[in-house]
């Protein structure tokens, strides 16, 4: 049997489940001093190490947040210079295709105008000829006709 | 007297294993201390001695889990935040937000100790160390040490509500009317004496019965009811650790707010 302390040889107290004595306010210093030591050894290093990767965990959660919301700008952007730049690459296909059909257009009514002016060009000079031809036809008529009625007188 | 009527029939049973049957003192010994004196001072060196060596483990686990802490946390670190989170979150529901912060190391030592106190004596085979008279066990099996914790509290929320609130603290005694102030007043008294006997008595309670009956039968049969120990053990640390947050949170708590 190990001797634990050299006290033991006063008067043992009767003892019993309900027994007071200075246990109590031993026990009670002891427990203060636990708190105290608990809260340096414990308390206070894990919750800086707990509080401190929330923190952590918050600011790259706003971090993340504000990237996201910077890439969705510039997604947006990009998108609407997309839509301009087809916007515009269409106005300029509509513009050539104007171009290219008013351009058509002209050459087919200068065309039509030339086409138009030669056939009056042949008209009139058939008409000219015609009326020539005629005239012709008329003296060279009278002619027979004075011929004739001179050979007429004649006889 | 339950005991006295258990006892005999305890020493009447023949002794199977001697190992079991350590002495006759030690079969039953309820209300037996291991006295120190300590100038005109009695103390239960029972209590303190196993109260120091639970109070080394837990400091060795908190120093071992503190030693490198990463902010990924790895092993023991691990448990540590866990308890420390569980600690934050149990006294800031009970005491709030603008108050837990001061309580919080005092709820958790309190959560803490009495939890390695309870699981201490019921799992570590102090049988195995001989006293001179009495045996380890939980310290919180003493009503001491259970009276010592329940005036902490009631001096905590004293301090609390006093440093917090000054005289109005005593609002709280009238409030909401003034039909209150006697209820209140014996509440000051019984919170603290059903604290410190709900936890003596389901320690004790509960090591009496695990040696009863590992006296009567000491295999396999006591096993369910240690079982059944251990949860009583951890719910009881909670409950105390519970009752002591609200009853500061009671004290600082502002009316009009």
């Amino acid at each position: 049997m190990i001797s634990w302390f050299p006290l033991a040889e006063a008067p043992v107290p009767e003892g019993g489940l309900f027994d007071f004595d200075a246990t109590l306010p031993l026990m009670a210093v002891q427990v203060v001093i636990l708190t105290f030591i608990l809260n340096k050894l414990f308390f206070q290093p894990v919750g800086k190490v707990v509080e401190e990767r929330e923190g952590f965990v918050t600011t790259s959660h706003k971090d993340a947040k504000e990237r996201l919301a910077r890439v969705q700008r510039l997604e947006q952007d990009l998108k609407a210079r997309l839509q301009q730049a087809r916007h515009d690459a269409q106005a300029v296909v509509a513009a050539a295709e104007d171009e290219v059909a008013m351009l058509h257009k002209a050459a087919l009514a200068e065309a039509k105008a030339s086409a138009t002016r030669l056939r009056e060009q042949a008209r009139a000079e058939i008409d000219a000829q015609r009326s020539e031809a005629d005239a012709v036809l008329a003296k060279e008529s009278r002619q027979l006709a004075d011929l004739i009625i001179r050979r007429l007188v004649t006889f | 007297m339950l005991l006295q009527t258990l006892l005999p029939l305890a020493e009447a049973l023949p002794a199977s294993d001697p190992e079991l049957m350590v002495e006759e003192t030690h079969g039953l010994e309820i209300g037996q201390h291991f006295y120190w004196h300590l100038g005109q001072l009695d103390l239960h060196g029972q209590i303190f001695l196993s109260s120091w060596i639970l109070i080394g483990a837990l400091l060795s686990v908190v120093v071992v889990g503190t030693r490198r802490m990463a902010r990924q946390p790895a092993g023991l670190q691990n448990l540590l935040e866990f308890l420390w989170d569980y600690i934050r979150n149990l006294s800031r529901e009970q005491i709030g937000e603008a108050a837990y912060r001061d309580w919080m190391p005092f709820i958790g030592t309190l959560f803490l100790f009495i939890f390695f106190c309870n699981w201490g004596g019921a799992l570590v085979p102090w049988r195995l160390v001989r006293l001179p008279s009495g045996e380890l066990g939980a310290p919180t099996g003493d009503i001491n040490t259970t009276v010592a914790l329940a005036l902490l509290v009631s001096l905590a929320y004293f301090y609390a509500g006093l440093s917090r609130k000054g005289l109005r603290y005593f609002e709280y005694y009238v409030e909401p009317t003034p039909i209150m102030l006697p209820f209140k007043i014996v509440e000051d008294f019984t919170k603290p004496l059903s604290l410190s006997f709900r936890l003596f008595g389901n320690i004790m309670a509960d090591e009496l019965t695990v040696s009863v009956l590992v006296l009567l039968l000491p295999l396999f049969v006591p096993l369910p009811m240690m079982f059944l120990g251990l949860f009583t053990s951890a719910i009881q640390a909670l409950i105390f650790a519970t009752l002591a947050a609200y009853y500061i949170g009671e004290a600082v708590h502002e009316e009009h707010a």
